[in-house]
């Protein structure tokens, strides 16, 4: 734990940043504290299994729903214990039934689930509530959220060490090789994938629960947004799916490209990102810091 | 090899630079141009409305306004304008963040508002804080007096589905008074924010005044195929077809309707019936079709404005929100002609004073827009205004609509 303590220094500088940085600057590194988030909690079910999960959106979805129906009337740790319970919850059912699922099934699943969610939730809203848009005010400014998603940032991190180290790490890694084999070196292989569903989906209906009093008014077709899902995996996948750092390494410079794009080119926006992934899955196919890696052994070998 | 071509990229890209930096001072000479910024939806599920509504009358408004010599100061001297834009790929975060790019790193005199409820709203706390005029065209809510009275310095500009259900609700009673129609309504409304907003208001006023709904369905957004539900409401009783409805299905109801000859008194479609194509979905058809919105027919302001947005987007706006989009603009150049760039006496002027625009003389009432046209219908190649029946400019109704 202790390689992390300069990582959490730097969350606190972050922290301090929004006094001198204004607006632009708060909402900038709160958006890349975000998708550090997600990009990190994806890999931490999605890397060592190699379940390609589609589903991130849907449980970003669920956070921010809870926050606004409860935002009112609650004070706010309640409303965040209810989005991380509401999350963890339908990570559970789902798990249950669909970690079954291997391969290319499980990604169609994964992607149809945040579908499914936000037409039951249209529908309720149509049928039960009678009004689609919702509104959260609440008196956060930007820094107040940068915090809480800073802190939350140090949480997953930690968390994503800690299991990388432990007993379960293990059999997850084992069971992304092969789940024949797992299974018969005794591994409970239910047990294994449920419990990092359940964990990294907590983390990102929290994340989304902490962004969402930014939108002030949310439908389902703002916070089901299937971008959301795509961009956690492939900042996940630049950086490194199998590596504690590497999905931050890959979500802070494809966070800062993709700001740098859209206000410099904000009308060839989509035809340069498209570019920006072929290069990206070309040139670094098993992302940055596995090319960092073979870059410095070969300079070893040469000396 | 690769090192002559790199360094001759780089004298390239030099030369480049160069020479843009001595076309500076050259620029330098006229007077510098009011930066006006603006985020909308340039890609993603949001940019079909605001392609057709916002960004064209945008574009418009500064070469209308560049080409009369620039924007207007009290001290009689002109500025030119300068759009800059940014694309939020219709998601919220993303306009949250080009306004705060727009504000702080761009430094930009004005921000003009997103196309859509949502976006606008997202935005408002903000544009607030940050101090800025919010001039929200797009945005349907029965909630703006409460926004208005939250954010001093919004504007609401398109009412609510109180507004627009109220109107219709009227028209059929008129209608029925009169003898033109039975007072049985079927309606059938989208399931998203807007057929939402529309049919929860319209169930208690639609009974208010007297009309019987004997039909009344919600459908998944993107439903093609209506012919069911065309047959059911054939068999309801009703002679009045209401329809919320978004862009996609208003016209692929168009289309069915005309196939099997479905034709009630009052045929009403929503979101999409205004636009210039529509007349060409249904061949020329479209006579008596109703909607929300409208455009005061006999305006030459209008029929002006319609032809140079024809001349220079390429096609002719829609007839909602389209003129009230340009008018906003209008009311902006106002209020900086009378008391200059301060935002604060801009909004203030806004709030407070009168305009002359395409849609006539405007006064917002309690930061809102009140002299909306809520029905409309196609007569003959125009999409005119029928309700309120009292405004000056509405039009009578065609019913029983003609045949498709």
């Amino acid at each position: 734990m202790r390689q992390l303590l300069p990582f959490y220094a730097l969350l606190g500088l972050a922290g301090l940043a929004p006094l001198w940085l204004g607006d632009y600057g708060a909402g900038l590194l709160l958006g890349m504290t975000s998708a550090a988030i997600l990009a990190t909690a994806w890999a931490m079910f999605s890397g060592p299994t190699r379940y390609v999960s589609l589903a991130t959106v849907a449980f970003y979805g669920i956070g921010a729903y809870v926050v606004a129906a409860l935002a009112e009337s609650q004070p706010w740790p309640v409303v965040l214990l209810a989005a991380a319970g509401c999350g963890g919850l339908v990570a559970l059912v789902v798990g249950l039934s669909t970690l079954r699922l291997a391969g290319i099934y499980f990604v169609i699943f994964s992607f149809g689930l945040a579908e499914l969610i936000r037409q039951l939730l249209t529908w309720y809203e149509v049928n039960v509530t009678g009004t689609l848009g919702r509104y959260i005010f609440t008196e956060f400014q930007p820094r107040d959220l940068l915090w809480q998603l800073l802190v939350l940032l140090a949480v997953t991190l930690t968390l994503s060490v800690w299991i990388h180290r432990s007993r379960l790490g293990l059999a997850l890694r084992v069971i992304g090789d092969d789940e024949t084999v797992a299974a018969h070196a005794g591994i409970n292989l239910a047990r294994s994938k449920l419990t990092l569903f359940v964990i990294s989906s907590v983390l990102i209906s929290l994340t989304g629960a902490i962004q969402s009093p930014r939108w002030v008014y949310i439908e389902p077709s703002i916070v089901f947004n299937p971008t959301v899902s795509f961009t956690a995996v492939i900042m996940a996948l630049l950086g490194g799916a199998n590596r504690i750092w590497g999905p931050i390494l890959g979500a802070v410079p494809l966070y800062l490209a993709f700001e740098f794009l859209s206000a410099h080119f904000p009308d060839h926006f989509s035809i340069l990102l498209g570019l920006l992934f072929i290069l990206v899955v070309f040139a670094l196919p098993n992302g940055v810091l596995a090319a960092l890696e073979r870059l410095r052994l070969r300079k070893g070998a040469g000396v | 090899m690769i090192g002559f071509t790199r360094r001759a990229a780089m004298g390239l890209l030099g030369g480049v630079a160069i020479s843009a930096l001595s076309l500076g001072p050259g620029m330098a000479q006229a007077p510098e141009p009011v930066r006006i910024g603006y985020v909308a939806s340039k890609s993603g599920p949001a940019a079909a409305g605001a392609g057709i509504t916002t960004i064209p009358n945008y574009e418009l408004w500064a070469k209308d306004v560049n080409a009369a010599g620039g924007l207007k100061l009290p001290d009689g001297s002109q500025r030119p304008v300068e759009l800059i834009s940014y694309d939020d790929r219709s998601s919220a975060e993303d306009a949250v963040r080009a306004v705060e790019r727009l504000a702080s790193q761009d430094k930009v005199d004005f921000i003009l508002p997103p196309w859509g409820t949502g976006f606008n709203l997202a935005i408002a706390p903000l544009m607030d804080r940050l101090g800025y005029p919010h001039l929200a065209v797009t945005s349907m809510t029965d909630k703006a007096p409460d926004f208005a009275k939250r954010w001093k310095k919004s504007f609401w500009m398109l009412g609510g589905g109180h507004d627009y259900a109220g109107a219709l609700a009227q028209t059929v009673a008129k209608a029925q008074a009169e003898g033109k129609v039975n007072g049985k309504v079927a309606v059938i409304s989208v399931a998203d924010g807007f057929g939402i907003d529309l049919i929860s208001a319209a169930r208690p006023i639609f009974k208010e005044q007297g009309l019987e709904l004997v039909y009344d369905q919600s459908y998944p957004m993107g439903t093609t195929d209506f012919a069911a539900i065309i047959e059911e409401v054939k068999s309801s009783g009703a002679d009045s077809f209401v329809a919320f409805s978004y862009p996609p299905e208003t016209f692929a109801l168009a289309k069915q309707a005309r196939t099997v000859a479905f034709n009630p008194k009052i045929f009403f479609t929503g979101v999409g019936t205004p636009f210039p194509n529509y007349p060409g979905i249904v061949e020329g058809r479209q006579e008596g079709v109703m909607s929300v919105g409208g455009v005061d027919g006999n305006s030459e302001k209008i029929a002006a404005y319609f032809k140079r947005h024809a001349e220079v987007v390429g096609t002719p706006p829609d007839s909602w929100a389209s003129a009230i989009t340009y008018a906003s603009l209008e009311m902006l150049a106002q209020a900086v002609s009378r008391v200059g760039l301060d935002r604060e006496a801009v909004a203030g002027e806004l709030a407070s004073g009168s305009f002359d625009t395409v849609i006539g003389e405007v006064k917002l009432e309690d930061n809102q827009l009140r002299q909306l046209w809520l029905v409309g219908q196609w007569q003959g190649d125009k999409f005119v205004g029928v309700a309120p029946a009292d405004r000056t400019g509405a039009m009578a109704p065609v019913i029983p609509k003609p045949a498709w």
